[in-house]
């Protein structure tokens, strides 16, 4: 259910613009890795090559390699629909597709994959309803509008949705950078317990956040704007805040930059 | 102690502001209730002075724009009224001197000693050439759209929007002229070729001539509805939220599968909104249709043979000609075209409000 992820010189640009630079780290299964860094370091888009949803931008483009479980996501003979399926994505906002049930959004992927049949959809439904942790308070309403949950239940069903296709890696953009704290709490308590499931990987901007929830650290940096990121420290995550071997990630972890 | 007094009168104002804003909306006296605290301007130099709150001003610009809007607003139901009254008043003394039934006649005779005029095989003729208008241009539009704002490359599909809404300027007269001078023979042709293999359907029998027909109307008012129905479509479209595809492609959607799941349900009052724009237009089009259909009175459902007729195109033929009855027999005619487009229109509201629950939150 969980694979090893391998990223090896990864270089994006967009258009013109080199956004990462020659990126190597590995993510075992089964682990939390945050991604941190001062904005515009090129975190979110080192995420989203893991998927090819960088390719999705008019003009962006990946060198480089990465693999899952020594598979290269990047070979042309790969159909980029599968990547996508089995690494699965969580947004920074909330987004449900507004015209659809809280039931039909948790079920929207397996449609995709031509899971057509109610019985299997209502079982598959309430399973990743409540692995998301939000079963129990959406039972009742499942026919209700997904836009009409709170934020925070919003984007427990967006992880619903995403781990209802069952895929190998979870991808998070900074998941709770649009919730409240208690809400943030919420998913940091789940993302704890789909690791026993999923390789999950977490771009987030709170350091406290990347602190308790994940294994593994990396830490991207830029030196000044427009010149590429890079990954300056990668670690586990105990060693990167109490005794980084860098100067740079310990003046961004101490607050003195960024 | 000196404020005191100052602050009462204050007050007083205030007071008497609301008490007059109560002949306005609800909405409005509770803006206006609050009008005096958000105008303040700290260390007071209105009345008051000395730290008291400054008086309203009467005549402000607010209240001139809200007059304004107001008076706007008052002007549409004014003149929609007065429209009604006009179309009622010339309707009536026509429809009173109709010797015959004027829902079930087929017929135009307005003008003679004892007039006869019937709605029905116009307001059919309206409806089916409108209708099949819709059937032809809706799927086409609806596809030119997808590519346009979808898969076309940017600079392609700017090009081509912009060549799309040229079409929507070209005047109906021209399309009219076009429709009988240069598309009948095609049509003609096809409706030949039709009538040869598919006449077992009624809707292609007949023994001709054909060509005039309402298959000739309908094409064209569909070319004419084509670019309104394509160029809102694709704005809705364009209106989908990122986000929202890219939630569709992360998990693992092709291009058509998200379009499916999230560009379309979003767009879907939209695209309902621009399809009743585009038969709006169809329904109300009159030029057009009266220089390609071959204007006889009856209800059949042959397409292909000459014939066919709609309200506008029988009140742009007739009305030079028309005497005081005829006029009036003309204008009820307006009168059942209003109240179809009125019927289309509230359908089309009942389908969106249906699903604003949806529709709401996805704004």
């Amino acid at each position: 259910m969980a694979k090893r992820i391998e990223a090896s010189n990864v270089t994006a640009y967009y258009g013109a613009f080199k956004a990462i630079e020659n990126i190597n780290l590995t993510v075992e299964p089964k682990t939390v890795t945050a991604l941190i860094g001062p904005s515009g370091c090129g975190k979110s888009t080192f995420l989203r090559s893991i998927n090819r949803m960088h390719e999705v931008l008019p003009g962006a483009r990946v060198e480089g390699s990465l693999t899952i479980d020594e598979q290269d996501i990047y070979h042309r003979d790969v159909d980029v629909t599968a990547v996508r399926r089995t690494i699965g994505m969580v947004f920074q906002r909330p987004n449900p597709f507004p015209t659809m049930s809280i039931f039909e959004n948790v079920v929207a992927g397996l449609k995709l994959n031509g899971v057509r049949r109610k019985s299997i959809l209502e079982e598959a439904a309430e399973k990743a309803l409540r692995s998301a942790n939000l079963w129990d308070e959406v039972k009742d309403r499942l026919g209700k509008p997904g836009a009409g949950l709170s934020g925070g239940q919003q984007q427990r069903l967006c992880i619903a949705r995403t781990i209802a296709v069952e895929p190998q890696v979870v991808l998070m953009d900074e998941p709770c950078s649009a919730l409240d704290p208690i809400s943030t709490l919420a998913i940091e308590d789940l993302m704890f317990q789909l690791k026993d499931k999923f390789t999950i990987i977490i771009v987030t901007h709170n350091m406290q956040q990347a602190a308790r929830v994940s294994d593994r650290t990396a830490f991207f940096s830029i030196e000044k704007t427009g010149d590429p990121g890079r990954l300056i420290e990668y670690d586990n995550t105990q060693k990167i805040f109490s005794n980084p071997s860098v100067k740079k990630t310990e003046d961004y972890i101490t607050g003195r930059f960024g | 102690m000196g404020e005191t007094p100052h602050r009462s009168a204050d007050a007083g104002t205030g007071g008497t502001r609301v008490t007059e804003s109560h002949e306005w909306p609800a909405g409005a006296s509770a803006r206006v209730a609050e009008a005096p605290v958000s105008t303040r301007t700290p260390g007071g130099t209105g009345l008051g002075g000395g730290g008291a709150l400054p008086r309203s001003r009467k005549f402000g610009a607010e209240r001139a724009f809200r007059g304004l809007t107001l008076a706007a607003g008052t002007a549409v139901l004014v003149i929609i009224a007065a429209i009604a009254v006009f179309l009622v008043a010339k309707a009536t003394p026509a429809l009173r001197a109709n010797t015959e039934n004027f829902w079930t006649f087929e017929g135009w005779f307005p003008n003679d000693a004892e007039p006869k005029f019937g709605i029905g095989a116009l307001a059919f003729g309206t409806v089916l050439t409108a209708a099949l208008a819709l059937l032809v241009a809706v799927p086409i539009a609806l596809g030119i759209a997808l590519y346009l704002s979808h898969y076309a490359p940017r600079r392609l599909g700017t090009t081509l929007g912009f060549l799309i809404d040229l079409l929507a300027a070209v005047p109906s007269v021209v399309f009219g002229l076009w429709g009988r001078e240069v598309f009948l023979k095609p049509v003609q042709d096809l409706s030949v070729w039709l009538n040869k293999y598919f006449s077992w359907i009624p809707l292609f029998g007949g023994d001709g001539p054909f060509g005039k027909s309402i298959l000739l109307g309908s094409l064209v008012l569909a070319i004419m509805v084509l670019p309104i129905i394509t160029s809102l479509s694709r704005e809705v479209f364009l209106q989908t939220p990122t986000a929202n595809e890219e939630a569709a492609l992360a998990l693992g959607a092709t291009q058509w599968e998200t379009i499916r799941t999230a560009v379309l349900p979003y767009g879907r009052p939209g695209i309902i909104a621009a399809v009743m724009l585009g038969l709006g237009r169809a329904l109300g089009e009159t030029i057009a249709l009266a220089m390609t259909l071959g204007i006889t009175f009856g209800i059949s459902f042959n397409l292909i043979e000459n014939g066919g007729n709609s309200i506008a195109a029988n009140i742009a033929n007739t009305f030079g000609e028309a005497n005081e009855t005829g006029r009036g027999a003309l204008i009820a005619s307006g009168l059942v075209l209003f109240a179809i487009t009125l019927i289309v229109n509230i359908t089309a509201r009942v389908i969106i409000y249906r699903r604003r629950e949806f529709t709401e939150s996805a704004a």
